[in-house]
C-alpha cells in the first residue's frame, strides 16, 4: 500500500496592512468589527489597492521555497456567496499566480527528499462568522466579524508527493521554520496564521488507487498527523475489504478523534473566475527579484549544512539548534565567545530547550553569556556539572548571572585539599574495616569516602579532587 | 439669468447666493423633471475657485452622510460613511453640492426609465425621455437647475443623455478619472464625466477631477492641461468618419443629416474628412453586453442583505439572498447578472467572456490605428433623438442605442458629446473621439464645432425653455 498526500496550506503574512486597505492587518483577537474600513466591508464604490509588502513577502517565500517567480501575474476575482465575504467575490490569483514550480526538500531518514510545489499565489482572507448557540444547524442566529476580511494570504499548493502522515507533519514544520525565519508569518497554527487542507489517497499492491479524500480543520501540527493517520487507515480497510472510501471532504473532530463527512456528494462550485479589473496587472523586474533574493536571510537547510561543516557538531544537533533563527543565532553567539561548539550544543539541546518547553517560551529570555559564563564556572572547577544543571532552571527564569547566583546560594564548590583531606582521614579513623578492605583489592570502596565527603560538604566537594585525594590517603 | 449659466459664468459673480438660487430652480423644475433622487437642504458654503457654484452628482457617487441609491431598491435607504475622490475634489474646490441625480439603476439603461422610484423628463419635451443612465445629471443641467453635473459613462451613459438633452458631456479616457466611490457597474468600462453647458465648463471639471488617485490603481499621473488650446481650432486636422455610421439602419434620417452638415463645417473650418472602415466596430454592441453583464454580475454581488441595504428576512441564509436580490433588483439589472453569470461560468467563460475579451482588443487596436493617422474619429452620439416615455420595449432595441458610443468605453478612449442642431426640435449630439490621453484634443475640437456650429449664439448652446 501506497499512500499519496497532497496539502493545500494557507499563510498569513505579517504585513502592517491588510492586502487591499490601509487597515491594521494585527487583528487577532481584536474586538468584532473594529478593524475595517470601506474598501474591505466591500461598501459600494470602494475599491482595492494593492499592498505592496504583500507582493514582497509572497516573493520572499516564493524565493525561499525554490519557485519561479512569474516577472507577470494578476488578480482574479472568485465568485461566491457567503456572509463572511463582504464583497460577494474574494481578490485571489487564478490565472496567473505570482510563482509555480517550486520545492521543499524534507531529510526523510537518511535521504533528503524533494517535495514540489506547484504553485505559490496570493490571495485575501474572509471574514469570521459566530453562531449563536453550539451548532450552526441549531443557531437561531449568525454575527459577523470582519475584521480578518482582507488580512494577506498566500496559498501554497503541493504536488502529492508526502507518503505519510508524518511526512505531511515533517513538511508543514519545514515550512513553519522557513515562514518564521524569512519573518513572513508568525505560522502559528494554533491562531490560524498557518492552516492546511490535505488530500489524501492510497493505492494497494494491484496499482489501483482509492478516491481521493480532502480533509479539513486540522489546527495544529498534532492534529494534521493524527487526521490523516485515522483517513489512511479508514482507505486502508476499505481497500482490503475490497470497496472504496468516498470522494468527499471530511473533517477532523476534536472530540471523537476522527474524521467526518462535511459535505458529501455536492457538484462541485463553479467560481466564475475572471480578471480583478480593479487592480492592474503585477509587473516584477530582474532586478526586484534580485534585490530580494540578496536579502534574504540564510535558510534552515543552508545553516544547518554550515552548523555541521563549521563547527563539527552532529546533523541531529545541527537540525535542532536551526529550527529557529532566534535559536541558531543564540547558538553562534554562544560559540563566538566561548568556542566549544559542542559542550554548548549539548547545553542547549538539553537544558536550555527543555526550560523553553516547560514555559512554552518561543524565544530564548537569557543570553549568550548566561550560558557561557555558567560553562566557564564548571571548566574553573568552581560549580560542579551537577551544580550548574539544578542552577540552569534559577538562570533561566531570573535572568540572573551565574556567578551571582552561586554567591546568593553559597554554592561554591569546596576545593580546599586541607579540609577534604581532613574528611576522609576522619573516616578512615571511623572505618578502619574498610581501610583494610580497599587495601586488600576492593577498590570500590572508594565510594564510601567520597560519599563521606560529600555529605560532609552537602554535595559541593569537587568529586575530581575528593577521588584523587581519596585514593592517596587510603593507598598510603 | 441662472439657468443659463455656465462655471465660468459664475466666476464673475457674487456666489453666496448661488446655492439658494440653484434650490429655487429645482423647486420650480422638479415636479416637471424629476432630475433629482435626493435635494441637499443645508449647503456649507466652501472656500475655493469655484466657491458656491451649484452642481449635482449622479446617485450612484458616494456622498458622505447623504444618501446615495443608485436609484435601486436594495439600496434605497444606503448612506454611505465616504466621499468619493470626485465629490472630495468637488468640494475642495468649492463647489456646492446641491443634489443627486436620478438614474437607471445602477446605471443600467439608456433612458432613465429604468429608475426603481421614477422616470425623470426631458426638458425640450417633458413627454421625452432625457436619455441615460446619466439622465438626471442631463436634465438637471439642461433644465438651468443646476450649473453643471457630474455623470458616469459606461457605454454612453454620459454623451448619450448629454446628446438628447442637448447640453455637453464628456467621457474621460479610462484612468484619468478616479472611481473611488463610483459604485461600480462594469469596472472596466465605468469612468466619471461632467455634463456642462459649455465645452469650456467640461474641461474646468476636469482639471478640477481628474488626476491620479491613491485609491484607484487604475489611474494614471498624467499632466493634462485642458485648457491651453482649447481655442486653437481645427484648421489642418484629420477627421475619420466610419463608414459604418451609414450602414447602420435605424440611423434617423435628421440625425444623418445634421451629422453630414457638421462634416462640411469642420471642412470649413480647415479640417479633412476621410472616410474609414472599422471593421469590429459592428460586433462592439456585442462585446460590451458580454463584457459589461459579467463584470456587473460580480460588482453586484455585494448586495446580498448581510451589511447594508435591503435586506428581506426568510428563514435560512439563501432564501434571504434570494428573496433581497429579487425583491432589490429591478428586471434590467437581474436580467443583466443573470446574463454575466452565465458568460462567466466555466463552461462557457472561453465562448463568450474570454472571446468578447479578444474581439475588445481588435476593436482597440482598430481603432488605435484609425487615431494614430487621424486626429480623431467623428459620429453621432446617439442614432435617434429622444423618444417617449414608455415607447421602447424591447432590451435589444435599448442595447443597440450604444453603437456608436461603447467603442470609447471598450477602448479606454476620451470621448465627448457636443449638441449640433435640431432634428423635429429636438437636439442631436456629435460625438468627437481620439486617442488615449488626448483628452485636450477632443475638448478643443468640441469646441471648434460649439463655437461656430449655425445653431448656437455667439458660441453658446441654446437651452430649453421649461413650462413648469
Ligand atoms: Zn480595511
Amino acid at each position: 500500500m501506497k499512500t499519496v498526500i497532497g496539502l493545500e496550506i494557507h499563510v498569513q503574512l505579517l504585513t502592517e496592512t491588510k492586502a487591499f486597505c490601509s487597515c491594521s492587518a494585527n487583528v487577532f483577537e481584536k474586538a468584532p468589527n473594529t478593524m475595517i474600513c470601506p474598501v474591505c466591508t466591500g461598501q459600494p464604490g470602494a475599491l482595492p489597492t494593492v499592498n505592496k509588502m504583500m507582493i514582497e513577502y509572497a516573493v520572499r517565500t516564493a524565493l525561499a521555497l525554490n519557485c519561479e517567480i512569474h516577472r507577470f501575474s494578476r488578480f482574479d476575482r472568485k465568485n461566491y456567496f457567503y456572509p463572511d465575504l463582504p464583497k460577494g467575490y474574494q481578490i485571489t490569483q487564478y490565472f496567473y499566480p505570482i510563482a509555480t514550480n517550486g520545492c521543499l526538500e524534507l531529510d526523510v531518514g537518511k535521504e533528503r527528499k524533494k517535495v514540489r510545489i506547484r504553485r505559490l499565489h496570493i490571495e485575501e482572507d474572509a471574514g469570521k462568522l459566530m453562531h449563536e448557540g453550539d451548532a450552526i444547524t441549531k443557531a437561531h442566529h449568525t454575527l459577523v466579524d470582519m475584521n480578518r476580511c482582507g488580512v494577506p494570504l498566500i496559498e501554497i499548493v503541493t504536488e502529492p508527493d508526502l507518503t505519510s502522515p508524518r511526512e505531511a507533519r515533517r513538511f508543514l514544520e519545514k515550512l513553519r521554520s522557513i515562514l518564521r525565519y524569512l519573518r513572513v508569518s508568525s505560522g502559528d497554527m494554533e491562531k490560524g496564521a498557518l492552516r492546511c487542507d490535505a488530500n489524501i489517497s492510497v493505492v494497494d499492491e494491484k496499482g489501483f488507487s482509492s478516491n481521493r479524500v480532502e480533509v479539513k480543520n486540522m489546527n495544529s501540527f498534532k492534529f494534521v498527523e493524527k487526521a490523516l493517520q485515522f483517513e489512511q487507515n479508514r482507505i486502508i480497510q476499505a481497500l482490503k475489504s475490497g470497496s472504496n472510501v468516498e470522494k468527499e471532504t471530511r473533517g477532523w473532530d476534536l472530540t471523537s478523534k476522527t474524521t467526518v463527512s462535511m459535505r458529501g456528494k455536492e457538484e462541485e462550485s463553479d467560481y466564475r473566475y475572471f480578471p480583478e479589473p480593479d487592480i492592474p496587472p503585477v509587473v516584477i523586474s530582474d532586478e526586484y527579484i534580485e534585490k530580494i533574493k540578496e536579502s534574504l536571510p540564510e535558510l534552515p537547510d543552508q545553516k544547518k549544512d554550515r552548523f555541521t561543516r563549521d563547527y563539527g557538531i552532529p546533523e541531529l544537533d545541527a537540525e535542532v539548534l536551526t529550527s529557529t533563527r532566534e535559536l541558531a543565532d543564540f547558538y553562534e553567539e554562544c560559540v563566538k565567545i566561548k568556542p566549544k561548539p559542542k559542550e554548548i550544543s549539548n547545553w542547549i539541546m538539553t537544558e536550555l530547550l527543555r526550560e523553553m518547553k516547560n514555559s512554552e517560551s518561543e524565544a530564548v529570555p537569557i543570553s549568550p553569556r548566561h550560558l557561557v559564563e555558567l560553562i566557564e564556572l564548571v571548566e574553573a572547577g568552581s560549580v560542579s556539572i551537577k551544580m550548574a544543571k539544578e542552577m540552569f532552571p534559577e538562570i533561566f527564569a531570573t535572568k540572573k548571572m551565574p556567578r551571582q547566583i552561586v554567591e546568593e546560594r553559597g554554592l561554591k564548590q569546596v576545593n580546599d585539599k586541607d579540609v577534604i583531606e581532613k574528611i576522609i582521614k576522619q573516616a578512615m579513623e571511623q572505618n578502619p574495616k574498610a581501610v583494610r578492605q580497599y587495601r586488600s583489592g576492593k577498590k570500590g570502596v572508594l565510594g564510601y569516602f567520597v560519599g563521606a565527603v560529600m555529605k560532609q560538604t552537602q554535595g559541593m566537594a569537587n568529586p575530581q579532587l575528593v577521588n584523587e585525594i581519596a585514593r592517596k590517603l587510603l593507598e598510603g | 439669468m441662472f439657468r443659463s449659466l455656465t462655471i465660468e459664468d459664475c466666476l464673475s459673480l457674487n456666489r453666496e447666493d448661488l446655492a439658494a438660487e440653484s434650490a429655487k430652480e429645482i423647486e420650480k423644475m422638479e415636479p416637471v423633471l424629476k432630475s433629482f433622487i435626493t435635494v441637499c437642504k443645508d449647503h456649507e458654503f466652501r472656500s475655493g475657485e469655484f466657491a458656491g457654484i451649484p452642481i449635482a452628482v449622479k446617485d450612484n457617487i458616494t456622498t458622505k452622510g447623504v444618501k446615495t441609491t443608485c436609484a435601486s431598491k436594495i439600496l434605497e435607504n444606503y448612506v454611505p460613511p465616504y466621499n468619493a475622490t470626485v465629490v472630495e475634489k468637488l468640494l475642495l474646490h468649492g463647489f456646492t453640492v446641491v443634489g443627486k441625480t436620478n438614474l437607471d439603476e445602477f446605471a443600467m439603461g439608456s433612458s432613465t426609465e429604468r429608475s426603481a422610484f421614477f422616470p425623470t423628463r426631458n426638458p425640450w419635451d417633458p413627454t421625452r425621455v432625457p436619455g441615460g443612465s446619466s439622465g438626471g445629471s442631463a436634465a438637471a443641467v439642461a433644465g438651468g437647475e443646476v450649473v453643471a453635473a457630474l455623470g458616469s459613462d459606461t457605454g454612453g451613459s454620459v454623451r448619450q443623455p448629454a446628446s438628447l438633452c442637448g447640453v455637453v458631456g464628456f467621457k474621460p479616457t479610462y484612468g484619468l478619472v478616479s472611481r473611488y466611490g463610483l459604485i461600480a457597474f462594469a469596472s472596466s468600462l465605468d469612468q466619471i464625466g461632467p455634463i456642462t453647458k459649455s465645452v469650456r465648463d467640461a474641461a474646468i471639471l476636469m482639471s478640477v477631477i481628474s488626476g491620479k488617485d491613491a485609491m484607484d490603481s487604475t489611474t494614471v499621473d498624467k499632466n493634462i492641461d485642458f485648457l491651453k488650446d482649447m481655442e486653437n481650432g481645427i484648421s489642418g486636422m484629420k477627421f475619420a468618419v466610419p463608414k459604418e455610421v451609414y450602414d447602420y439602419e435605424q440611423l434617423d434620417s435628421g440625425v444623418a443629416v445634421l451629422f453630414d452638415e457638421a462634416l462640411k463645417l469642420a471642412e470649413k473650418l480647415g479640417a479633412k474628412i476621410r472616410k474609414v472602415r472599422i471593421p469590429s466596430m459592428k460586433y462592439a454592441v456585442a462585446v460590451y453586453y458580454v463584457i459589461a453583464p459579467a463584470e456587473a454580475s460580480s460588482n453586484l454581488a455585494r448586495y446580498d442583505g448581510v451589511k447594508y441595504g435591503l435586506r428581506v428576512e426568510e428563514k435560512g441564509l439563501k432564501d434571504m439572498y434570494k428573496r433581497t436580490r429579487r425583491e432589490g433588483f429591478g428586471e434590467e439589472v437581474r436580467r443583466r447578472i443573470m446574463l454575466g453569470t452565465f458568460t462567466l461560468s466555466a463552461a462557457y467563460y472561453e465562448a463568450y467572456f474570454n472571446k468578447a475579451q479578444k474581439v475588445r482588443r481588435v476593436l482597440s487596436s482598430e481603432l488605435d490605428s484609425v487615431l494614430t493617422e487621424n486626429d480623431a474619429i467623428l459620429t453621432p452620439t446617439s442614432p435617434i433623438t429622444a423618444f417617449k416615455l414608455g415607447e421602447v420595449k424591447d432590451p435589444l432595441t435599448y442595447y443597440l442605442m450604444d453603437i456608436f458610443t461603447a467603442p470609447a468605453n471598450l477602448a479606454g478612449l476620451p470621448a465627448i458629446s457636443v449638441p449640433y442642431g435640431f432634428s423635429n426640435d429636438l437636439p442631436v449630439g456629435l460625438q468627437i473621439m481620439s486617442r488615449r490621453f488626448h483628452d485636450a484634443k477632443v475638448l478643443r475640437i468640441a469646441r471648434s464645432f460649439e463655437k461656430n456650429s449655425p445653431y448656437n449664439s455667439n458660441g453658446r448652446i441654446r437651452l430649453p425653455v421649461v413650462k413648469a
